[in-house]
């Protein structure tokens, strides 16, 4: 093993790492002149038009340097060989990491293009060099099977994430979003730790698949169960379950849009495909029975009751919200939920449901909030009130968002829908004797109220005809003031979701063949 | 052949979005009516022997690793029920051929609403099958309250969580079944032998979910207030095909892949269906706006049909299918005068302001179509109702001769609320002159342009009206042209053996 090897496999944590650099310089000298005037801009609260012409070309440039890098790193990725294998597993490669390598870097990748619409984006070179470290800890996170490369992972990006977070200075909103993600989040962490050296304690080993081996061959201590539950809640509030999701919907709606969308979409993915490792791989001899008539301890009962909880929690509270950004961070709650069914239903089939649904909530997710962070720089909030006759001012983003809220309600055709069949099917078919039916049947209730609270929103956007009075910006063809790039990625967004939902099987057959 | 009534009404969808307001009409109206030709023209192409079993015509493996297909198939109830569909949307098109209102998208949700229709009748794969059954729902919430009138939000809103929370209910039907028996095909699960068990909690499960669309008592509130919401071309879908599709799902599958458990539990539904009978008719007697007594009219029709269901025997069965083609078009015909005919013109739906208006003679062809769909409703031998409901009551009378008396109370409610509904709206006592309205302030404020009360019936809504009444006599005076069909279908049914 030689370091030709480690940075021929590493090449596409290689490359990113570089653009972040690359990125970071090009912000530096191109954008050296424009703090001050881009501050006194925000003073003002004047529009874009106030801003230097050289901010917005370093923002540009940034984010042409950024894109690239993260397309030339989904080009990387297709080059590595099937199946290798780094320092005992610290590094892997797998179809399977491959495959949600290339999703979290096109999710990073949408983001990147989400953040030339956020107005308030100072220091574009900083903000995306931030993005991009983010992006390396989910590639690592992916791309490992052992316990400290993990956490190594886990830090790195929820790091990123906090200052990502927090990066509108002139918001004090941001600034709340950033320290309570900050405080919840190196809580969690702290527990995971403490979880990971108990395991490691326990099977002497960092190895997942050593760890499986090691349990499956010694009686199982009260000890270790301690080691899961606390492993299980620091992720848990990486993907925000009930009762560890308090942070998220602060984060949500104070983050700026492209943050909130990337804690939202890629982070999640990550944390599910390595969650979804750590029970499946590492725990595999503990999985225990969440079915109503025999619950056998283990994790898939702590899973279950966090799924439940999450679907419970998550869909009431949303049903309350007026804002978009919260309602949206509440349902993420629920589908965390909805999710987490296919890991306690455990197996290939069930893995591989959890990770079709979480990749296409992903999408969804950022297109979501893609459409937020357009009508929100046309109309300054993100209220539901905001989002008014939407329909009429901009069909293109009002079809969009129907498309993206009604996927998450699972509603065919749409790839949502086709995401919970699969869930709820494997879910019940787990269990012996339809014994996960409580939780299949929590779930749908679950998706029933949320059709109402999507419904409210898509009412205001379509239903009501008063638009609110509002600065109306420069129209071009190209949409307000040359978005044409967001609505493009918006527009293959939504198509991606009816693809999806129509064509399953093309994602569908990916992973399962990577899972085998 | 058939199923390309499928794929005209969603090309004609994706079309409307692209194309400019003028036309949107013309191309609603071109696929409606190339759907309702596709399927005239299949009832006289396909041969009666074929229609007997339910027969594949497109498989094409779709996820083959949860082993979905894209399958559909056509027999006699199938095709029934496409001919319905047809019929209506043509009609619902022609009803609404006025709104100025964001036609574009008006249409392009009704086209949904048709061709997710055309598709629940047409598919062979419980997945498939559901998936058309959950298109249908969106689009009537975004027609009911956009387009709509009266309360037009909670209607809409009501409406469409009732039919998503039977669609849950349905959904944990189809898992169950799927994951039990391994398989998502209709003609492979009705061959497969459920336990007992299964079937006791899945058929009533499955059936419920379905039948909260076909509007069953007590789950029927959605109806009345949805049909009252909605605009004309939206009751009409409503009460035309959207809770057919219920019934027909029921039928389709809660009934032939469970059939014991049908067996356990189909003395509550024969309960509940006499119930909603004279029950719906009962309080349509006491209604004072016309498109209510129409709503609850609706109801107590389609209680006709899951009565047809409880019998379990084919008579009462294919009556059942035969009265919902028959009420989808006499439904729609009514909600076709109501709403658009008389509502458009007078601005009110009250029973006793319209009693003062005199509108028989002020719109003799309103007043026409209406007495046509009044006695077709009440089951006037020569209509299609008459045909239909005759057979369900013969059917009713092997299995439950007590449900055929307390019906009969029921069908006398509804000559006597159709009577009185008729009578106030168009010959009230004091129409002795024609009034034009005064004053009146129109409920709906997106129907700005305002019509008279003289303003003479359209070409358009006389095409539409026509084409319901041939429909409804056609099938009275010679209901042999579908029951030819529908029998052999329905005894091929697993249930029955």
């Amino acid at each position: 093993m030689n370091y030709l090897d480690l940075l021929k496999l590493a090449s596409p944590e290689a490359i990113i790492a570089v653009t972040a650099l690359a990125v970071l310089a090009v912000g530096l000298t191109t954008g050296r002149g424009t703090v001050e005037a881009a501050v006194s801009a925000a003073r003002s609260k004047a529009g874009a038009g106030d801003t230097p012409a050289t901010g917005a070309t370093a923002s540009a440039i940034c984010s042409a340097v950024a894109a690239f890098g993260l397309a030339l790193a989904i080009g990387a990725v297709m080059m590595l060989p099937r199946q290798a294998t780094l320092f005992q597993g610290m590094l892997v490669i797998t179809p399977l990491t491959s495959l949600f390598k290339i999703i979290c870097l096109a999710l990073a990748f949408f983001t990147v293009i989400l953040t030339r619409s956020d107005r308030s984006a100072r220091n574009p070179g900083e903000y995306l060099a931030m993005l991009l470290l983010a992006t390396i800890g989910l590639l690592l996170l992916v791309g490992t099977e052992e316990l400290l490369m993990i956490f190594i992972g886990l830090e790195l990006t929820s790091l990123s994430l906090y200052v990502m977070a927090a990066f509108d200075k002139t918001d004090v909103r941001s600034a709340e979003a950033g320290l309570k993600y900050f405080l919840f989040g190196s809580t969690a962490s702290a527990f995971t730790l403490f979880g990971l050296s108990l395991i490691y304690g326990m099977s002497g080993t960092t190895g997942l698949a050593a760890i499986g081996q090691k349990l499956a061959t010694q009686p199982i201590q009260p000890l270790l169960f301690v080691g899961i539950v606390m492993t299980l809640v620091g992720l848990a509030f990486k993907i925000a379950a009930a009762p560890f999701h308090l942070w998220a919907p602060d984060a949500y709606q104070g983050a700026p849009v492209p943050s909130a969308a990337f804690i939202a979409s890629g982070s999640k993915v990550a944390s599910f495909v390595v969650l979804g490792k750590i029970v499946l791989v590492g725990f595999a001899p503990v999985h225990g029975s969440a079915a109503w008539h025999v619950v056998i301890a283990g994790w898939s009962p702590v899973l279950a009751a966090l799924a439940a909880l999450s679907i419970v929690i998550g869909n009431l509270v949303a049903l309350a919200q007026t804002n978009v950004r919260r309602l949206l961070a509440y349902s993420a709650v629920a589908h965390a939920g909805y999710t987490l069914l296919g890991l306690v239903a455990g197996g290939r089939e069930g893995f591989s449901a959890t990770l079709f649904y979480t990749t296409v909530y992903a999408f969804t997710l950022v297109g979501a909030f893609g459409v937020v962070a357009l009508v929100r720089r046309e109309t300054g909030g993100d209220d539901l009130t905001n989002f008014s006759a939407l329909s009429s001012r901009s069909p293109l983003l009002a079809g969009c968002m129907a498309i993206f809220l009604l996927s998450l309600a699972g509603l065919p055709p749409l790839a949502g829908f086709f995401g919970k069949f699969y869930l709820f099917s494997v879910a019940l078919r787990a269990g012996a004797n339809h014994g996960l039916l409580w939780l299949v049947a929590l779930a749908l209730l679950g998706s029933f109220i949320s059709l109402y609270y999507y419904l409210i929103v898509l009412k205001v956007i379509f239903v009501d005809e008063k638009s609110q009075p509002e600065t109306s910006p420069v129209r071009t063809i190209f949409g307000e003031d040359g978005d044409f790039l967001q609505r493009v990625t918006l527009t293959v967004l939504a198509g991606m979701v009816v693809f999806f939902g129509i064509m399953p099987t093309m994602l569908v057959a990916q992973i399962l063949a990577a899972l085998l | 052949m058939i199923a390309w009534t499928i794929y005209i009404t969603f090309a004609g969808a994706v079309l409307l979005v692209f194309t400019p307001r003028a036309f949107a009409r013309w191309i609603a109206l071109a696929t409606t009516a190339a759907g309702l030709v596709t399927s005239v023209i299949a009832l006289f192409q396909i041969s009666i022997v074929d229609l007997a079993t339910f027969k594949t015509i497109v498989r094409v493996p779709w996820v083959p690793m949860l082993g979905m297909n894209y399958h559909l198939a056509v027999d006699g109830i199938s095709l029934t029920m496409a001919l319905v569909t047809g019929v209506v949307a043509v009609a619902s098109v022609l009803f609404s051929w006025d709104v100025e209102h964001r036609p574009n998208e008006f249409f392009f949700w009704l086209l949904l609403v048709v061709g997710g229709s055309y598709g629940v009748f047409l598919s062979a794969d419980l997945f498939l099958l559901f998936l058309f059954y959950e298109l249908v729902i969106v689009p009537k919430y975004f027609l009911i309250a956009i387009w709509g009138s009266t309360n037009k939000e909670y209607g809409a809103m009501k409406l469409t969580l009732y039919s998503f929370f039977g669609g849950a209910l349905v959904f944990v039907g189809i898992i169950a079944a799927y994951v039990t028996a391994g398989s998502l095909d209709l003609q492979q699960l009705a061959q497969f032998q459920f336990t007992p068990q299964l079937q006791s909690w899945a058929f009533p499960v499955l059936f419920v979910g379905f039948a909260v669309l076909a509007g069953i008592w007590p789950l029927h509130t959605w109806a009345p207030t949805g049909h009252v919401a909605a605009p004309t071309a939206g009751s009409m879908l409503l009460a035309g095909i959207v809770m057919k599709l219920g019934s027909y799902a029921g039928l389709r599958v809660a009934m032939n892949l469970f059939p014991q458990g049908f067996q356990m539990w189909r003395v509550w539904i024969a309960v509940l269906a006499v119930i909603g009978i004279v029950y719906a008719a009962g309080v349509a007697l006491r209604q004072r706006d016309l498109k209510f007594v129409i709503g609850y009219s609706s109801v107590s029709h389609m209680g006709f049909v899951l009565l047809g269901f409880a019998t379990a025997n084919a008579l009462g069965v294919s009556g059942s299918v035969l009265q919902m083609f028959s009420h989808g078009v006499i439904g729609a015909l009514l909600f076709a005068v109501a709403g658009r005919m008389v509502y458009r013109r007078t601005h009110t739906r009250d029973l006793d302001t319209l009693s003062d208006m005199g509108l028989s003679r002020a719109l003799p062809f309103a007043a026409f179509s209406f007495v046509i769909a009044s006695a077709a409703s009440m089951g006037i031998p020569g209509f299609s109702g008459f045909a239909a409901e005759i057979t369900i009551l013969i059917g009713a009378w092997k299995a439950y001769p007590l449900a055929v008396w307390i019906t009969g109370i029921g069908m006398v409610l509804v000559a006597a609320f159709t009577l009185r509904a008729l009578k106030k709206s168009f010959f009230g006592e004091s129409a002795s002159e024609v009034r034009t309205q005064e004053g009146r302030v129109p409920v709906d404020a997106d129907w700005n342009e305002q019509q008279d009360i003289t303003a003479r019936i359209t070409m358009a809504e006389k095409c539409g009206a026509c084409l319901l009444m041939f429909a409804t006599l056609a099938v009275g005076l010679y209901p042999k042209l579908l029951l030819d069909r529908i029998m052999p279908a329905v005894e091929a049914m697993r249930f029955l053996k």
